[in-house]
């Protein structure tokens, strides 16, 4: 990975880097430094990369700290904060002469200038060297010159519930790190130029791509998720069960996933609205439950945050690797729909939605996230969840209820058991109308027909593709899911007239519009996070149209929006384009 | 209510005459009858097999769905809608070879439902093969030589897991087989009833007869709240013990442990989000 630094035209704001092994507290820095800056008025924007390890290693936290809303990955680094001897090597191809690095000088043993901080040292001081993560937010603070008080709610909010004797020792730790940084600033030795402040920041929520997903869902009406860990999937897990008492939620950690998603489709059937969350591999042993959700005409949705595979490939890095694999999990032909939110506000409406046309439709519903979106957080605009609609389709059964009634668009009325004088039988064998095994082959046609009818009306725009550009494009940039934001970005900073960007959050079945500009392309870039295009190969099968160029990356990190900025640049700027190659 | 409340009209059965699975059928309509269960607040629950093929015979709600799955979809079902009566039935290749893995943390996690498991130690659908409680020695197309495995104990496993109602009947006793469904339904928590039945087919060596020879019910003095006692019984094999093994009624069902129950009683179906108070979730995030 390489990419310019500080000149890029398409970056704002300063990039703020905290790296060390893991255990050195490095999420608490990043959730300290994220509240202090965000309360001062400065957008945030935080993705992490990490190693599969509880301790040791070589982990960074990126925080853009800007005057106006981001939300891509930016490679460069303004400022790194090293706590350890590892983290400037780690690190090395997105150091510039420019950084500015900050930590124990002597420790470090870099033949560059280091802010000198030892944070360590005045840990210890402190009371214990564990407090030197506050020491690091306290410093970072003082080189923005925020005003200390900040720093204390935040140290105080973090340690709620701890001995108030730690509390204060924390907050002493965090003030001598403040003083040396804002010492240094103001000494005009730092070099760090604070981007503007925009004061309406400061009461905007912080949210990550996790918790969005489970917002998004108790606003969607999920009462129930089964799931087994897997990194990065396991948030949602978590946050659902943290909410289980307040908003209902049946949360339980499955003994497997195969058990997960059929504890779903059992919900579904009793009247709950189920999800799971699971990462590639766990939804592997998965698949024979999708193919039972077809055939049953069960709603269901699907959380699969991507990892890169196959197998356990990289647990903690990201990719857009799994599109594929829910497109195609499942024996035999039945209906679904893929849905991968773009960002970490588009994941709350996108998975509230999901709810509700997983049971509109009676079709499993995917949402295809990955270890990008799911860890990232930011200051959001207002995530509203009034007027999301959550009312179960569900009918009151009438004693000659027949749970698959042949009707003309494939839908019958869902009934649930106990509710309604009918009985509501589902079966995984072919069946007839009330649900009973058949070996009828006529009756077996008429209801894979009926199936199949499902598919029609999902190929809608249930979620309309974004576009942005002129209406008299040349050359289309098209990417789905989280890359969003670092297109967006890369795109601004380019002045191209001729270029547009098309981006899709219902990747499956392909919305009409969409069809629509991509026949328009005379060009078609496609970007994606993996390594063979698999989006690309969907839009050829589904529109006959083939991606010119593709822009595709797979060693397990995002897109940085230098490298975009990069790429786009070289690919709009050569005479010969390989017009067709790809794909 | 009566058993034949239970029936179904135009249910064409594909169970081979004289299979063991008609006399579980009717015992388990005369335990359903005699507890007063509506049709429509049952939901039998099953996977893949001859047994499994239950729900399709009988008046009810019914979930037939994946080899080896009926657990945790009947799991979710109860915890979905506790008011529910849950039963799961399948064979012995469902529930304890293809679903072990399940059958072992249902246990664990003490649903109340009902896990009624056909017993007939071969696998009838796929015509012969050893299942998990194949006697050592029966010779099928695939165990050309004879079973080697140890078979599986249920019982024995059941009680070493703390299982809260663990039993054995025989398809052959109908009138005491459906006094131990009875038992078992009405039971709260997690109860398994292996229940011992010939497989006319493919099975010649556990017979209507040998069953007959080779079974007894446990002294009227058994005391089920005696775990080492029970354990001891499951361990048999001179004779195969029926009845009511063990029987814990401290452990709480798993429904009554979920915080979604904790101060409402409701079903999941009839439940709307607050969303003025994800509104107020939202709120803390913003300091």
């Amino acid at each position: 990975m390489s990419q310019t630094n500080q000149a890029t035209p398409s970056r704002t704001g300063v990039t703020v880097v905290i790296a060390g092994e893991a255990g050195q507290g490095i999420q608490t820095v990043e959730y300290l430094l994220a509240k202090i800056l965000k309360s001062e008025g400065y957008h945030i924007f935080a993705s992490k990369e990490y190693m599969s390890r509880i301790r040791g290693g070589a982990n960074s936290t990126a925080i853009r700290v800007s005057s106006a809303r981001v939300a891509a990955y930016a490679a460069g680094i303004d400022l790194l904060v090293a706590l350890d001897r590892e983290a400037p090597a780690h690190l090395a191809d997105r150091l510039s002469p420019a950084t500015i690095i900050v930590g124990d000088a002597a420790g470090l043993g870099l033949d560059r200038p280091v802010l000198d901080i030892p944070f360590a040292a005045i840990a210890a001081a402190a009371g214990n060297k564990l407090f030197a993560n506050s020491v690091a937010s306290g410093a970072v603070a003082g080189l923005f010159q925020v005003d200390f008080a900040g720093v204390e709610r935040a140290i105080a909010a973090y340690f709620r519930g701890k001995p108030q004797a730690m509390v204060d020792q924390n907050i002493a730790a965090a003030r001598t790190g403040y003083e040396a940084g804002r010492e240094l600033a103001a000494a005009g030795r730092a070099g760090l130029t604070p981007p503007d402040k925009d004061a309406a920041v400061a009461g905007d929520p912080i949210i990550n791509g996790s918790e969005a997903l489970a917002l998004g869902a108790v606003a969607g009406g999920c009462n129930f998720i089964a799931s087994y860990p897997m990194s990065p999937g396991t948030g949602v897990l978590i946050y659902l069960s943290q909410f289980a008492a307040d908003f209902g939620i049946v949360a339980e950690q499955a003994e497997d996933e195969i058990a997960a998603i059929n504890m779903g489709l059992g919900a579904w059937y009793a009247g709950a609205r189920a999800m799971v969350s699971t990462s590639g591999g766990g939804f592997a042993l998965m698949t024979e439950a999708v193919s039972l959700a077809g055939m049953i005409e069960s709603p269901m949705v699907i959380h699969i945050a991507g990892r890169p595979g196959p197998a356990t490939g990289l647990p903690t890095r990201t990719e857009q690797g799994d599109l594929e694999l829910a497109l195609y999990a499942g024996h035999g032909e039945f209906p679904r729909l893929i849905l991968a939110p773009r960002s970490i506000d588009a994941a709350f409406y996108r998975t509230a939605e999901a709810f509700q046309l997983a049971d509109r439709f009676q079709v499993p519903v995917f949402i295809l996230t990955d270890q990008f979106l799911v860890d990232s957080f930011l200051n959001l605009p207002e995530l509203d969840p009034a007027g999301l609609e959550n009312e179960p389709r569900i009918v009151a059964t009438p004693a000659d209820y027949r749970r698959y009634e042949l009707t003309p668009d494939g839908l019958s009325p869902r009934g649930i058991p106990g509710h309604g004088a009918g009985l509501v039988g589902v079966d995984s064998d072919e069946h007839d109308e009330a649900g009973h095994i058949t070996e009828d082959l006529e009756l077996r046609v008429r209801m894979v027909d009926k199936r199949l009818r499902k598919l029609e009306l999902l190929r809608t725009d249930l979620v309309p593709p974004l576009f942005h550009g002129p209406a008299d494009y040349r050359t289309l940039v098209v990417g789905w899911g989280s890359t969003y934001p670092a297109i967006r970005e890369a795109l601004a900073g380019l002045d191209r007239p001729d270029v547009a960007q098309l981006h899709l959050e219902q990747v499956y079945p392909l919305p009409p519009s969409a069809v629509a500009y991509l026949q328009k392309a005379e060009r078609i870039i496609l970007v994606e996070n993996n390594a063979t295009g698999q989006f690309g190969k969907l839009l050829r099968q589904e529109t006959g149209r083939a991606a010119s160029d593709r822009i595709l990356k797979y060693n397990g990190m995002p897109f940085a929006v230098e490298e975009l900025a990069e790429r786009f640049a070289a690919l709009l700027t050569a005479d010969t384009a390989a017009e067709g190659s790809a794909v | 209510m009566e058993a034949k409340d239970f029936n179904l009209e135009h249910a064409a059965i594909a169970w081979c005459p004289g299979c063991g699975n008609f006399g579980i059928l009717n015992a388990l309509k005369g335990a359903l009858a005699e507890l007063d269960i509506a049709p429509e607040g049952l939901v039998m629950v099953s996977g893949i097999g001859q047994a499994a093929k239950t729900p399709h015979y009988l008046k009810c709600n019914f979930f037939n769905g994946l080899h080896g799955r009926a657990l945790p979809a009947a799991t979710a079902i109860k915890a979905a809608n506790p008011g529910l009566t849950v039963i799961a039935e399948s064979g012995d290749g469902d529930m304890y070879g293809e679903g072990g893995n399940h059958w072992l943390h249902t246990i664990r996690r003490n649903p109340n439902l009902t896990n009624l498991v056909h017993d007939n130690m071969v696998y009838g659908l796929t015509k012969g093969q050893a299942s998990p409680t194949s006697p050592q020695g029966m010779i099928t197309p695939v165990q050309v030589r004879g079973v080697v495995n140890e078979p599986f104990n249920p019982l024995a496993a059941a009680i070493a897991l703390d299982a809260s109602f663990v039993a054995r009947a025989f398809s052959g006793d109908l009138q005491q087989t459906k006094e131990i469904l009875k038992q078992a339904i009405r039971h709260p928590g997690y109860a398994l009833v292996d229940i011992l039945h010939p497989c006319v087919s493919f099975n010649k060596l556990n017979t209507f007869q040998w069953f007959k020879e080779h079974t007894e019910y446990l002294d009227a003095g058994h005391d089920p709240s005696d775990r080492e006692a029970a354990f001891a019984q499951a361990l048999r094999t001179d004779r195969l013990p029926l009845g009511v093994f063990y029987l814990n009624r401290e452990r709480r069902p798993f429904e009554e442990t979920l915080p979604a129950y904790a101060d409402r009683s409701e079903p999941l179906y009839r439940r709307r989000p607050d969303l003025a108070k994800l509104a107020a979730v939202i709120a803390t995030r913003r300091d």
